[in-house]
């Protein structure tokens, strides 16, 4: 049984088609990457499995429900987290209080209790702040449970990211870029966690450029060009897939 | 200052213990009036700096829910006879069904568009009530009897104040309750990111929906009290220069800073008068006030004071073999 499966997906902006007749299955407990070179639909596919595009034709399910299109909370409580490319952190709040965002689904939201602050939310706060500690020293960003998240360095913050988005328990977790702009240590560590988070029985889906990260740690990886699906196979196979080879290195 | 490490418990003893002592030191009526004219607009800004300050959102007519209050109260129980009350309660409800109606279009936009159409509702709020005059009055107002309860009427400068003060410490807490909260941390984070919040599973539109609505109401009641306490409303109470106001008291006090909107609302509700020497000069001097303040603090008073005292309290006090880090 699949945890994801992409079935048939097309989306086109105008006449480019962005992703075409795309199919392919993500099984659970496993780290699932996706490469392909420069424009190859990468994003557009993150996008519209994260649900912020609306496939122009093709669906998309999670655990057998169909998730194309609905808007992002929603996907998040069927059990789906992402990270962002660009960082996607509150710089108004500490850090802590970012990951504590990311349990959100997981606590008492009727605005009511919270305005007469009733025990229970109480209760359900000092929980949440110690899961949220938890999981910063689970990320290894333990030393700054007290910052302002505008404090802290850019390597700390992509790993606040997987923090807050893993406060959410989620089933499956989408990585986009962990690794961009981070240097070959901190891209070592950031390595390391993804296994580690695989560990714990999270499925991971991971958009990458880093090669020597993909070809480290996936389980299965999906190649992309021109939107289409070019090979698919463990990181051995893809590797010495001449389409692969060809695609990126550019030889006929 | 311990008690700014314990914003909640700490600041709302103090705002308690001011709120108890400042009548010591009025000499006379005209002075408690101020404290109540003070009081009704922090409550009102502390309002609006959750849907601002934490939230982002930005609202250029709430003037117009605080006069929709207003007339509420005038017309139900000047005209109509009715408990003011009850009065106070329906218009609190319809004020808080209509900013609920028209939150969801509203609050799709963003930045300028958002100020603008909020900026319109209020206008069109403040061209109702001073055209249709064979209900409000029109633009010469309406007299609105003295607030009673129970048969017990709300009468005289000192009763105004002690009730105007528990509402205002009512209206902190539940304030400092909302943002202490699952769904207060939910506005800050769409307010810091809003793809984030939503990937967190935060519904925005229905947060920023439902903090529209409690501001709203907020804004709405003390319309209500205000046309009581005042004997009349006119559309000034409604129009954009109060809704203007309004917003400044919670840029100038901090934006994200309950305490703030309270001493942003006391200074623009005081310096006015305080600066009545000044005569013709009045209002040049009370904006250069205000231009210099958020030029030399741009986060507003109270969050700057805040990091002011927060600095000076770790050099009191120096972990040693840490460095100092600066923020």
């Amino acid at each position: 049984m699949s945890l994801l499966r992409v079935e048939q997906l097309n989306k086109s902006f105008g006449g480019v088609h962005a992703v075409q007749d795309l199919s392919f299955e993500v099984d659970p407990g496993t780290i699932h990457s996706v490469i392909g070179p420069n424009g190859a639909g990468k994003t557009t596919l993150f996008n519209l499995v994260t649900g912020v595009y609306t496939p122009s034709s093709g669906n998309i399910f999670l655990d057998d429900q169909p998730t194309a299109g609905r808007p992002a909370h929603v996907l998040a409580r069927l059990g789906m987290s992402r990270t962002f490319q660009n960082l996607q952190i509150c710089m108004n709040m500490t850090a802590l209080e970012n990951v504590m965002v990311g349990r959100h689904l997981h606590l008492d939201r009727r605005f009511l209790p919270a305005m007469l602050r009733l025990p229970g939310i109480v209760r359900g706060d000092r929980d949440c702040r110690d899961k949220a500690a938890e999981l910063m020293n689970f990320v290894g960003t333990g030393r700054y449970l007290d910052s302002d998240a505008a404090s802290m360095p850019y390597g700390a913050l992509k790993r606040l990211e997987i923090a807050r988005a893993l406060a959410a328990e989620p089933r499956l977790l989408l990585l986009d870029e962990p690794a961009a702009g981070l240097n070959a240590n901190e891209t070592a560590e950031i390595d390391v966690l993804i296994q580690k988070v695989a560990q714990t029985g999270v499925t991971v889906v991971l958009v990458e450029h880093d090669m020597k990260l993909v070809m480290n740690i996936s389980d299965h990886i999906l190649v992309l060009d021109y939107g289409k699906k070019l090979a698919e196979g463990t990181a051995e196979a893809v590797r010495h897939n001449p389409d692969v080879i060809a695609a990126y290195l550019g030889a006929a | 200052m311990g008690w700014m490490r314990a914003p909640r418990t700490g600041g709302l003893m103090l705002l308690a213990l001011i709120v108890a002592a400042i009548p010591w030191f009025l000499p006379n009526n005209f002075y408690f009036e101020m404290a109540i004219l003070v009081g009704i607009n922090a409550i009102v800004a502390v309002g609006l700096n959750l849907l601002i300050g934490y939230a982002g959102q930005i609202s250029l007519g709430h003037a117009g829910f605080f006069g929709l209050g207003g007339y509420c109260s005038g017309i139900l129980v000047a005209t109509y006879g009715w408990p003011p009350a009850l009065a106070l309660l329906l218009g609190a409800v319809g004020v808080a069904a209509l900013a609920f109606i028209i939150a969801r279009p509203i609050l799709r936009l963003k930045g300028h568009y958002l100020a603008m159409a909020t900026l319109g509702l209020g206008i069109i709020i403040s061209i109702v009530v001073s055209t249709e005059d064979w209900l409000t009055g029109g633009p010469d107002g309406m007299y609105v009897p003295p607030f009673t309860l129970f048969g017990w009427e709300l009468y005289g400068e000192a009763v105004w104040y002690w009730v105007i003060g528990g509402l205002l410490l009512l209206a902190v807490w539940l304030a400092l309750n909302i943002i202490d909260s699952p769904v207060g941390r939910a506005l800050r984070a769409l307010h810091g990111s809003e793809v984030a919040a939503q990937a967190a599973g935060v519904d925005t539109t229905r947060a920023k929906v439902r903090v529209f609505v409690v501001s709203a109401v907020f804004a709405a009641v003390m319309g209500s009290l205000h046309a009581h306490y005042a004997g009349f409303v006119t559309p000034t109470s409604s129009g954009f220069f109060h809704s203007i106001e309004l917003v400044t008291m919670v840029v100038l006090g901090g934006m994200a800073s309950t305490f703030g909107a309270v001493v942003g609302a006391a200074i623009l509700t005081v310096l006015p008068q305080l600066l009545s020497g000044f005569e013709d000069y009045e209002m040049v001097v009370f904006g250069l006030i205000l231009m210099l303040t958020m030029i030399f603090m741009p986060q507003g008073l109270v969050p700057t004071l805040a990091r002011v005292c927060k600095r000076r309290d770790q050099r009191a006090s120096p972990i040693p073999g840490v460095d100092e880090v600066d923020p």
